[in-house]
């Protein structure tokens, strides 16, 4: 087979369609993703291809259509439920954290619950505070459930339906400058279909960069840059942000004895502070300097286009920091 | 305060003498069973919240009796008497109150999260309105599937006034599905009453705003209850889409074990219990030759036998060993759907 080219939304939707195809109890619902089509254009022509009832729009109800979904999934459908944008996800997080979450433990393992959340995250498009959040390392922080970050076509193409697979809640974030994103999928994407583990998506030798989501194509553009300066990085794209797969990030950080983790969240409490941590405590004495995080800027997100753009890790200062954690910033 | 209530549920029986003392029966053995809840507590044996159903019996046992066992239900964490009546065994219950690895919930949950996958008892949910929008699903694939099932959603008044209310009423309603929305009014969220919590008390008003039938019973009447709950779901199952039914009832004890009930007057209290289901039925029973106080012993003495060998369950029931503390969190790969 040969590879075709597709962008991230068009994968999406094939995902989408195989999964339709597959499981009769697999259907998609959430805010305008029938008759507008989705509003990432996401589910496009999906309406037409299968009916109301399983790409049903909802009403703007984030946190009841979210327990429904829940509610679907223990009465043995499998739901897809698409939240418009992380910022929304917020008004359904009660649903999120304190039924779909737990119920599993709290029922003493007598209700899993089968269900797949998507969300667009993310900032960059000027849309300001409330509707730029990377929230991510707050889904991350929750036991009892799966968190995902497509950052390549072929992850956006393969994860849906192993996510579906899982008995637990999945929960995917689509970076929302990703949607436009262009790749050739890979003629043998579908054995790569696995939701448990990191991937290294460029070798190198002189430090490990750990991004996900829509900072992986900054982490990559920085080590290209980087290699011109004869700094050998390696790029690993998390993919899954919940349960962290330490052990491919643990096994570059013993090669290249150094890391700089790129996060779009805010510092404080961020996912990337995690990744340092468990750094330090599992491979301390592997380390030849100090790690280095990229977040964002400790500010609500602002609209003005230089502002958005200072408040985020961009590629000049990923390889700043890289440098720095290289010791070759003199 | 005087507190005026109406009067005593009163008036014919209208079932055979085993349907009718059924009723009755149940109605006991939730009381006893909380009873001796609420002594283990007294103990330390039973910790963590508990919330009594006492004096509110008749809403749990007038309604579970009108679902089939295909049917779901939902509850809150007032919901013991819930449970048992959804055919939970009372050793399983008193167990899950006791922390044990036999209880229902596998000592995860305690008294607030009772769980039951063979009987389709969904839980006990502890966020106030949390369990609406997961009925609304249950009954959204139950009508995808074509299954007959009804979801029975149990909440108290409480709950109208959250957003998980309002959102799943109008889904269900859009959506005309098979689920009952059964409120157990008891007056009082916590300590705060109805009319200081809503700008319009009229419950089934609210219900109606979204085109959803509603009915209203007496819910210290456990006949008026049965045959309100008979005719929503009835309606419901034959696809009708979703109903909403208000029960007028009152909670006897305090909102849970820490509370002082300043909010209200001993003197309101004693004149709802005077409309007591389980006295009040046990009267209408009696005058209509159903019953006599030898058999209302008998089966009073079936609860408490039933209760000491619960509760003797539960107290020699094995713990969890700690190593399993993290079991459950996630489902182990072959168990998979
Ligand atoms: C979302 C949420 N807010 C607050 C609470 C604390 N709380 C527990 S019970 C309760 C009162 C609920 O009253 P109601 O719904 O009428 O049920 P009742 O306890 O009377 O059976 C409150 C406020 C909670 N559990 N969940």
């Amino acid at each position: 087979m040969s590879p075709t080219r597709m962008s991230y939304r068009e994968a999406l939707r094939a995902a989408l369609r195989e999964a339709m195809q597959r499981d009769p109890r697999v259907f998609l619902m959430g805010e305008d993703v029938g008759r507008y089509g989705g509003t990432y254009a996401v589910s496009k022509g999906l309406l037409e291809e299968f009916g109301a009832e399983r790409i049903r729009d909802t009403p703007l109800s984030e946190l009841a259509f979210v327990g429904a979904g829940i509610g679907a999934a223990l009465g043995g459908m499998r739901p897809i439920v698409e939240v418009m944008t992380v910022n929304f996800s917020l008004l359904a997080l009660d649903q999120i954290v304190n039924t779909a979450a737990a119920l599993r433990h709290m029922s003493g393992g007598q209700f899993s619950v089968p269900l797949v959340i998507r969300m667009a995250t993310g900032a960059g498009r000027q849309l300001a505070a409330q509707h730029s959040h990377s929230l991510e390392n707050w889904y991350a922080h929750i036991p009892g459930i799966r968190v995902l970050a497509p950052a390549t076509i072929e992850d956006a193409r393969a994860m849906l339906w192993p996510a579906l697979r899982d008995p637990d809640p999945v929960v995917i974030f689509e970076h929302a400058q990703l949607y436009n994103l262009e790749e050739d999928l890979p003629a043998h994407w579908e054995s790569n279909a696995d939701i448990s583990h990191a991937r290294v998506r460029r070798n190198g030798t002189d430090l490990s960069l750990l991004a996900w989501g829509g900072c992986l194509g900054k982490a990559l553009e920085a080590a290209a840059l980087l290699e011109g300066e004869g700094i050998s990085a390696e790029v690993i794209d998390l993919r899954v942000l919940r349960p962290l797969d330490m052990d491919t990030v643990l096994a570059s950080v013993r090669r290249t004895h150094r890391a700089v983790v790129v996060d779009e969240g805010w510092r404080s409490g961020s996912l990337a502070g995690e990744l340092l941590a468990r750094i330090a405590e599992e491979s301390f004495y592997d380390l030849d300097a100090a790690p280095a995080r990229v977040c964002s800027q400790e500010v609500p997100i602002p609209y003005a286009k230089h502002l958005e753009d200072a408040a985020l890790p961009q590629v000049p200062m990923i390889a700043a920091a890289a440098r720095r954690v290289a010791g070759r910033d003199a | 305060m005087t507190a005026t209530v109406a009067p005593p549920p009163s008036g014919p029986v209208p079932y055979e003498q085993e349907f009718a003392l059924r009723l009755l029966a149940d109605m006991v053995r939730i009381r006893r069973m909380e009873e001796a809840c609420a002594q283990r507590y007294g103990e330390g044996r039973i910790r963590g919240f508990l919330h009594l159903y006492i004096g509110e019996e008749a809403v749990a046992t007038g309604a579970m009796h009108a679902l089939g066992a295909q049917d779901n239900v939902v509850a809150t964490y007032r919901e013991h008497g819930h449970a048992l009546l959804r055919g939970v065994s009372m050793a399983a219950i008193m167990a899950e109150m006791f922390g044990r690895r036999e209880g229902c919930s596998r000592g995860r949950g305690g008294s607030m999260h009772l769980f039951d996958a063979a009987t389709r008892f969904f839980g006990g949910n502890a966020i106030v309105g949390g369990g609406l929008p997961l009925a609304v699903g249950l009954a959204l694939a139950a009508k995808m599937q074509g299954e007959g099932r009804v979801t029975a959603c149990f909440f108290g008044e409480g709950a109208v006034a959250e957003g998980a209310f309002h959102e799943s009423m109008n889904l269900a309603a859009l959506w005309g599905l098979p689920v009952a929305f059964l409120c157990e009014n008891n007056l009082y969220a916590m300590g705060t009453a109805l009319a200081r919590s809503e700008s319009r008390t009229d419950l089934c008003a609210k219900a109606e705003v979204f085109g959803m039938p509603a009915l209203r019973a007496d819910g210290m009447d456990v006949v008026a209850v049965h045959e309100a709950a008979r005719q929503a779901v009835a309606q419901v199952r034959e696809g009708g889409g979703p109903v909403f039914v208000e029960f007028q009832t009152y909670r006897f004890r305090a909102h849970s074990m820490f509370d002082p009930e300043l909010y209200r007057d001993r003197a309101e209290v004693e004149a709802w219990k005077t409309r007591g289901p389980i006295h009040t039925y046990s009267a209408r029973l009696k005058a209509q030759g159903l019953l006599d106080e030898e058999r209302f012993l008998a089966l009073d003495r079936a609860a408490e036998e039933e209760v000491a060998e619960a509760t003797a369950f539960a107290e020699s029931a094995a713990l969890e060993p700690v190593e399993d503390l993290l079991r459950d969190v996630c489902t182990p790969p072959e168990a998979g759907p």
